[in-house]
């Protein structure tokens, strides 16, 4: 088993089950033990995990991803005591962030939803072919990746939350604005386009949208 | 040498290294750091437990004892006597290896006289995370970071004086530097590297990127100088290096430390080798190998090894252990498996629909888990988590004792999944899998829990956390347990035949060593006639008669009863996998489908065509290998000459190509030499940007040089010009024009031929080859060995190898050698019967695969094809291409791939279990 088989459902499963931070260790980068190179993959993966993560205001730094080999016992150890403590001043998952459980939980679920979507974002937008670790992190800090994000995640992750707050009881778009921090403009355009694939519908007696 | 100890009975725990009141220099650590008497040589030694050296204190005085005392296996023999035995034998091979450059023996460079002045070797040490300083690097005189280094080449290798030293290039001392460059920038971004050398020999498959990249970085500089180790500074222990510059003249600079990059001498008991074996030795004290088998000693059925035959890098070393096995494998074939016993297991009972039945046990590792983590309680705790039906402990779980009793308890307690909480399953886990084998289980209801690297030895001052984390890995794994499923191995047959693709000299020496031991070859020719481009060559550096050679080779081939030979053929398609391929090639035969168990691609290469230096437009300019044709033919053009120039680096370590075409200089040299013998008057040039005459091949070098051939540098900016000219005699010359660096003006040469040393390319057909039978290229279009290192001869694609200058361009010695070493890691397929297939690959569950073909994009195995089902167009798992590393998974949009023994089912229930709470309910729901 490589490091590319770590999934996002299984950093997330960890996360809603409490975990505060998520290590994950892998070979070095162009010493591959198969011939996948799936450390590469394992880094897209996690910096576009990163990317989510902040953007549902949870600290990214909860997830870590560092590559060395067996014979690096002490790198192993000082990337583990560092990360430890790391984690350990960011205090409970959540908490530290100002995120109450209940929003915590949303922001999870609705995260966990989109990993099928995901992944075809994956590899029909961001399979890249670098080769450092440098040129990952370049272009996830760059104008490019900024524009595919809000193109192709941003909404998907806030309409997948309001969906998720639906299933529980009918809302009005001013009640949603609030519980998202998003303005009522921005979940009304979701809720149109919503109402439009018929996913969710207008309550006329509640005054209130409902999943469909 | 006794070691002391009982090697069945240690299991490596080291105890006793902790008890033992003896430090002692660290012998692996090049005695920078202590050890202790009782110790385990480096921690990949194989086996990898103790043993006692001579600073013993009972050894020495017939005091202490305390290691035997602590010892909890019993495993420490103080009176172990060395043996004599006599062991009957058809073939040796010799691998002494070598031994570094003592420094010492010249006192120019001050080792072990100025603190800070350290060889390549223990700087290796330092860099290393086992090392003295745990992989910090600090200088000895102040254990501070060094923060400018010089590196100084060539010590002890390549001196025109060679008293006490070496005349050869030691081979690998540059790339080697590189690498610590490359290491220590990585430890300290800013450190200053100052490499001081001669020519940079980045003769190496992708070593000239390799120098590119250590070029490149900041604070990294090469300077072309000899230096002088000047003095040490008194108060800071800062070492002086005086060297000159072309732009600068004489200068002197203080450095933080100095790293001798020392070559490779014979091993120290080298005459004892000659009179224990009866082997010859070379004049350098390397042993004398037949020059076209550098595996082979003066004495029939004794070969040698690596680096005996002269310096070697990693790859040839390993190219040779594989070759010099092939070569014991045609002198024993006929006892071939005489000595191997088949284990025989019980029937496995099939368990799957039982309810899980765990058992747990828990090893102490004698005092390396107890005494951190308390044992007993695990045990105790192990009985509380659902399914677990049995739990005990253990002393150690690996002695051969305690595994009977995980077999004896399996079949008296009913279980069908065993865990065994102790140590790295790296080590230790196929020994347990054994375990449940023997008891009648599928090997993959084992699960082992790391309670010491993950546990005990990380956490030796914290008792009682360790003691809850010892049982939360251990409740993971019984979590995961619960979900394991049986897998089946696949014993795939293992047709005996080979397929060799090209008929130069690798695939016909490859082709014959596979012959010799027993099995038919196909041995597959593009051209009408066997032999490759070493027709085009005459005779070697050595002297060799390469023609006759050729001709002796061939005619064995074309005699040998198993091998087939197929000329002005082409491979038209390649199918099949490991042990089973078939392979369609049309031939002056006709169309021939040839079914076999592997592939040798030993396809060649090609010479580049100039475009530059009026090659093609004057016939006086022409490549080394016409010139030899053309000095070997006679030719009055080249005999009567007054003047040759050779241009190196023609067409390669640019940026069109940027590698070495490795063997130029080598041939240029062996061109000179030639010319030289036929005419003694002839002013021969030799214009290069490195020389790399590495190994031996440094004396001809010399010898060249003392022969009056005129070597002149020039850099790949400032290129030589070439135009057609009038001499003062109104003769008409090829007029060549380059800067001299060390005169500082425009120099001119006027010749009557220019010699070019035209790149070894990639073979035309390569791109085809690579196709058909799915391997891959490096950058430069070189076939992609499996590793650079460790696998050299092998391609990623199982049951196919490589050889010759396919795989790079090398000498005819190094083909030959790479020839063998393919035969041998063939031999090592075809000798089977049966290939196993690992039971922990991926698999596809049909009603979930939607046919995206995301798994198919990113399987660089090609494991994943669509087939038609009776559910449609599908992806489907070939479980003999598939390696279980999983990638797929990840990229499947809906679940239906599955990383057997790795499934999402059970990773998951790994990590429920992380939180105890979670991990109740996720087990109740697993259980019902």
């Amino acid at each position: 088993m490589c490091t590319g088989r770590v999934d996002l459902a299984h950093v997330l499963r960890a996360f809603s089950n409490g975990v505060d931070g998520v290590f994950i260790g892998g070979c070095r980068l162009n010493e591959c033990n198969y011939t996948t190179q799936g450390n590469y993959h394992a880094l897209n993966k996690v910096l576009l995990c990163k990317k989510i993560m902040e953007h549902l205001g949870l600290n990214p730094e909860r997830l870590r991803l560092e590559f060395m080999s067996s014979g690096e016992g002490n790198l192993f150890a000082e990337v583990v005591d560092e990360f430890v403590k790391n984690v350990k001043e960011l205090g409970p998952l959540g908490q530290g962030e100002g995120i109450d459980e209940n929003g915590l939980k949303l922001k999870l679920k609705a995260f966990t939803k989109l990993i099928p979507y995901l992944r075809l974002v994956e590899s029909e937008r961001l399979r890249l072919n670098f080769d450092s670790i440098e040129e990952y992190t370049e272009f996830y800090g760059s104008e490019e990746l900024t524009r595919l994000f809000s193109e192709l995640v941003t909404d998907k992750l806030a309409i997948s939350q309001i969906m998720l707050l639906l299933q529980e009881k009918p809302l009005s778009t001013g009640e949603i604005a609030q519980l998202l921090d998003l303005t009522p403009s921005e979940v009304s355009r979701h809720l149109n386009s919503s109402a439009k694939q018929g996913l969710v519908r207008y309550e006329e007696s509640q005054k209130r949208f409902a999943l469909a | 040498m006794p070691r002391y100890i009982n090697e069945d009975k240690c299991t490596g725990c080291t105890v006793c290294v902790e008890y033992c009141p003896v430090h002692y220099p660290d012998q692996f650590n090049q005695e920078i750091s202590q050890n202790k008497a009782v110790h385990i040589y480096y921690s990949q030694a194989i086996p990898l437990i103790t043993y006692i050296d001579e600073s013993c204190l009972y050894l020495k005085e017939k005091k202490c004892r305390i290691c035997e005392a602590v010892c909890k296996n019993d495993a420490i023999n103080l009176n172990q006597k060395a043996k004599q035995m006599e062991i009957k034998v058809g073939a040796i091979v010799l691998a002494p290896g070598f031994e570094p450059f003592d420094p010492k023996v010249r006192d120019q460079y001050h080792y072990g006289e100025f603190a800070n002045v350290i060889t390549s070797m223990d700087y290796e040490r330092v860099l290393c995370a086992t090392g003295p300083y745990e992989g910090e690097i600090l200088r000895a005189s102040d254990l501070k970071h060094p923060s400018k280094i010089a590196w100084i080449q060539c010590v002890g290798s390549r001196q025109v004086n060679p008293e006490g030293a070496n005349s050869y290039c030691s081979s690998v001392c540059c790339t080697y530097t590189q690498k610590q460059v490359i290491l220590t920038k990585d430890h300290n971004a800013t450190a200053e590297c100052t490499i001081f050398h001669n020519d940079i020999r980045s003769y190496g498959k992708d070593f000239e990127r390799f120098y590119a990249r250590t070029e490149n970085l900041p604070g990294v500089q090469f300077i072309r100088s000899y230096v002088s180790v000047v003095k040490e500074d008194p108060v800071t222990k800062n070492v002086t290096i005086r060297y000159s510059t072309t732009d600068d003249g004489v200068k002197e600079e203080e450095f933080d430390m100095v790293v001798l990059s020392v070559g490779l001498n014979p091993p120290v008991d080298f005459k004892e080798m000659t009179d224990k074996f009866g082997i010859e030795l070379n004049a350098h004290g390397f042993c004398e190998t037949n020059p076209v088998n550098p595996m082979e000693t003066s004495r029939p059925g004794f070969y040698i090894s690596g680096a005996f035959q002269g310096p070697l890098d990693i790859p040839e070393s390993v190219v040779t252990a594989s070759g010099a096995g092939s070569q014991c494998g045609e002198l024993l074939n006929y006892r071939r498996g005489n000595l191997s016993r088949e284990r025989v297991y019980p029937p496995e009972r099939d368990v799957s629909l039982e309810e899980p039945r765990i058992g747990v046990f828990v090893c102490h590792c004698g005092a390396n888990i107890g005494r951190i983590v308390d044992v007993p309680e695990t045990v105790e705790y192990s009985l509380t988590l659902p399914n677990v039906v049995y739990a005990q402990e253990q002393l150690f779980s690996c002695a051969t004792n305690s595994a009977e009793e995980i077999t004896d308890m399996i079949k008296e307690k009913g279980l069908n999944r065993v865990i065994v909480a102790a140590c790295s399953p790296r080590t230790l886990e196929m020994l347990f899998r054994d375990t449940l084998r023997e008891a009648g289980i599928n090997q993959y209801y084992y699960e082992m829990a790391n309670i010491r690297e993950h546990c005990s030895w990380v956490h030796p001052k914290e008792k009682e956390a360790a003691l809850e984390k010892a049982k939360d890995i251990i409740r993971m794994s019984v979590a995961r347990a619960q979900h394991l499923e049986p897998l089946m191995e696949i014993d795939l047959p293992v047709n005996k035949t080979a397929l060799v693709v090209g008929g130069g000299i690798a695939g016909m020496t490859c082709a014959l060593s596979i012959a010799e031991q027993g099995h038919e070859v196909h041995l597959v020719e593009k051209d009408t006639a066997l032999g490759g481009t070493v027709r085009k060559i005459h005779d070697t550096l050595e002297g060799l008669d390469v023609q006759a050679y050729l001709r002796g080779l061939i005619g064995k081939v074309n005699q040998h009863p198993l091998v087939h030979v197929y000329t002005d053929a082409t491979v038209t398609d390649a199918a099949g996998y490991i042990g089973n391929f078939i392979t369609s090639v049309q031939s002056e035969r006709g169309f021939t489908e040839i079914k076999h168990g592997a592939t040798v691609i030993a396809t060649g290469a090609d010479v580049y065509t100039p475009t530059e230096y009026l090659y093609g437009e004057d016939d006086r300019v022409m490549t080394h290998l016409e010139l030899e044709e053309q000095l070997s033919a006679g030719d009055e053009k080249v005999i009567n000459a007054e003047s040759i120039v050779m241009i190196q680096c023609v067409g390669c370590r640019n940026e069109d190509r940027n590698y070495c075409s490795r063997i130029c200089c080598s041939e240029s040299i062996k061109n000179a030499l030639k010319l030289k013998e036929t005419n003694p008057k002839l002013d021969i040039y030799i214009l290069f940007r490195d020389i790399r005459t590495y190994g031996y091949n440094e004396d001809y070098y010399r010898e060249a040089a003392g022969k009056d051939v005129k070597f002149i540098r020039y850099e790949e900016h400032e290129k030589p010009e070439i135009e057609v000219a009038e001499n003062e005699d109104g003769k008409n010359v090829l007029r060549v024009t380059l800067p001299d660096y060390v005169l500082g003006k425009k120099l001119e040469i006027d010749a009557d031929i220019i010699a070019l040393a035209a790149a070894v390319i990639p073979a035309a057909g390569t791109k085809e080859v690579e196709n058909l039978f799915k391997v891959g290229l490096n950058p430069d279009g070189f076939f992609k060995e499996a590793h650079a290192k460790l696998r050299p001869v092998e391609f990623a694609a199982e049951g196919v190898y490589l050889c010759g200058i396919a795989h790079y361009p090398k000498l005819i010695k190094e083909t030959i050698s790479q020839a063998y070493g393919a035969a041998g890691r063939a031999l090592t397929l075809l000798s089977n019967d049966l290939v196993t297939v690992s039971g922990s690959i991926c698999e596809v569950d049909e009603h979930k695969c939607v046919s995206c073909g995301a798994c198919i994009a990113c399987c660089t195995y090609d494991a994943i094809e669509f087939r038609e089902t009776e559910l449609g167009k599908k992806a489907v798992v070939n479980p003999v291409l598939c390696k279980g590393d999983g990638l797929c998974n990840t990229k499947c949009l809906t679940g239906a791939i599955q990383l057997k023994h790795f499934t999402d089912e059970e990773l998951l229930s790994q990590i429920d279990a992380v939180i105890p709470e979670k991990t109740e309910i996720a087990q109740v729901k697993a259980v019902v």
